[in-house]
């Protein structure tokens, strides 16, 4: 098995200088969730110069829509959505200080360049392992944009929550790497 | 002629939508333990061992297994001898999914206008129903909850008769390797093969609902199948696209006549969870 590393939100940039692609990663602390119709949303504020409804240096943003929860629990299931949708949005947000992106599949150059750049990480989840992955979450409320539905923005208390690393930031892509080891 | 009342099939397609999201299918565990004896990434044996303890954790929790509970795609066959009454069947399916998909505490994952607006209906709804005629008098209703991230990688090709057994393998292999970890890889293809453009797109989602324990019936199309099942797990793309030998579960093919100067091929991607589930009423 790949090291185990525990990160702690706000992330630092040393910590995660020492991230290489296919470490295991346990993250604690608050994390962000946000698909596409927030993610739209985020970056018109940025392009305005207006505030963000959260403070977005050092931030990790998690791509997830929750099912809702059940009555005593903190959230629904919760697992990744995929990644490449939120492309077009996520240089903007790396540029002001996101540091961490939770999803699944594979990023697109310029958001690879843009991690580089901004010494920022791709971090991948397990897709369909959602039951499995919402035991890590302590607490979720919503903080911004409710009309959104399941692609509100929340706000997640994370214990230990498990993920891989899938950029680190010198640009070395899991997606990449992990295909040729293993195509016949 | 027999009568059924529509309001039975409220709570029929209700408990079907909760249920293919809590409950993994049988064929589908067998396949991932079978593919887990074979895998040789630790990533992805670890991602293969994961998806099976988050199966036994959906089904004890009542918890769906995936977040993305779906868009419900009903398949009905309605046996030509069955007289329909008291209401809108159409409506009454709509309703059983309003009712699955709020009282599961499913997401509801369905946008009013596709480009404009993309106000959620918050209800899940309206579902998307195939009627298919077939003799006899009972009703079968299926239910595939079928997630967005797979639903993303599939495409139609209008192929030329010349392109071959060789074109349909190259261009399905090919899908999926450009799929890459997108779609929750390790995945299930089905592929529809002849009709017309819009036919084969519903022959492979219609393929998706064999169970991928068994084989095609026709021995040439389940060479094939096996052939591109293999090159597909050659590509290295493994669980979640970290790397591995498991990037298919199983492909499934399903073809029927064309036209002489056409050859329509349909790649239909669904996830791991591979979600759907029958009830016959009689």
């Amino acid at each position: 098995m790949a090291n185990e590393i525990h990160l702690r939100t706000p992330l630092k940039t040393e910590d995660l200088e020492k991230l290489k692609v296919g470490d295991k990663v346990l993250l604690t602390g608050k994390v962000y969730t946000a698909r596409d119709a927030a993610h739209k949303r985020l970056v018109e504020l940025v392009e305005a110069g207006k505030q963000l409804p959260f403070d977005i240096e050092g931030a990790a943003i998690y791509f997830v829509g929750p099912s809702p929860a059940r009555p005593g629990k903190p959230i629904g299931s919760a697992g990744p959505t995929t990644s490449y949708r939120m492309d077009p949005y996520s240089p903007a947000l790396l540029d002001v200080g996101l540091k961490a992106m939770i999803g699944k599949g594979p990023r697109g150059p310029k958001v690879i360049d843009s991690m580089v750049k901004n010494k920022a990480v791709y971090l991948a989840s397990i897709g369909g392992a959602a039951v499995v992955t919402a035991q890590s979450v302590k607490s979720c409320k919503i903080i911004a944009y409710e009309d959104l539905g399941a692609e509100a923005i929340r706000e997640l208390e994370v214990e230990e929550f498990p993920a891989f690393v899938a950029n680190d930031t010198k640009g070395n892509d899991i997606f990449q790497l992990g295909v040729e080891k293993y195509r016949r | 002629m027999k009568e059924i009342n529509v309001s039975e099939i409220i709570p029929v397609v209700r408990k079907l939508c909760i249920d293919t999201n809590y409950y993994a299918s049988e064929d589908v565990v067998i396949k991932i333990k079978e593919f887990l004896e074979k895998e040789v990434s630790p990533t992805g044996r670890d991602i293969l061992q994961l998806i099976l303890e988050n199966h036994k954790m959906a089904a004890e929790e009542l918890m769906p297994m995936c977040q993305d509970t779906g868009v419900a795609v009903v398949f009905v066959e309605l046996g030509q001898d069955v007289h329909l009454v008291g209401g809108d069947f159409y409506e009454a399916i709509n309703e059983g999914v309003r009712q699955g998909y709020v009282d599961g505490y499913l997401r509801k994952s369905i946008v009013e206008d596709p480009v404009i607006e993309r106000k959620n209906t918050r209800d899940n709804t309206p579902a998307i129903i195939y009627t298919d005629i077939v003799p006899g008098d009972s009703l079968k209703i299926t239910v595939a909850a079928k997630g967005g991230g797979a639903e993303n990688m599939s495409e139609v090709k209008m192929m030329k008769a010349a392109d071959g057994i060789e074109g349909v393998k190259d261009f399905v292999v090919d899908r999926i390797k450009r799929s890459g970890g997108n779609p929750c890889p390790p995945v299930v293809v089905g592929v529809g093969i002849g009709g017309s453009f819009e036919q084969c797109a519903l022959l492979a989602k219609k393929s998706l609902l064999r169970p991928i324990t068994e084989k095609n019936p026709d021995p040439v199309w389940a060479a094939v199948e096996e052939e591109i099942l293999e090159r597909i797990n050659k590509l290295g793309i493994g669980p979640q696209g970290l790397g591995g030998r498991t990037t298919a579960l199983a492909v499934s093919i399903l073809q029927m006549p064309c036209h002489i100067a056409s050859m329509p091929v349909a790649v239909n991607v669904n996830c791991h969870c591979h979600r759907h589930e029958s009830v016959v009423i009689e």
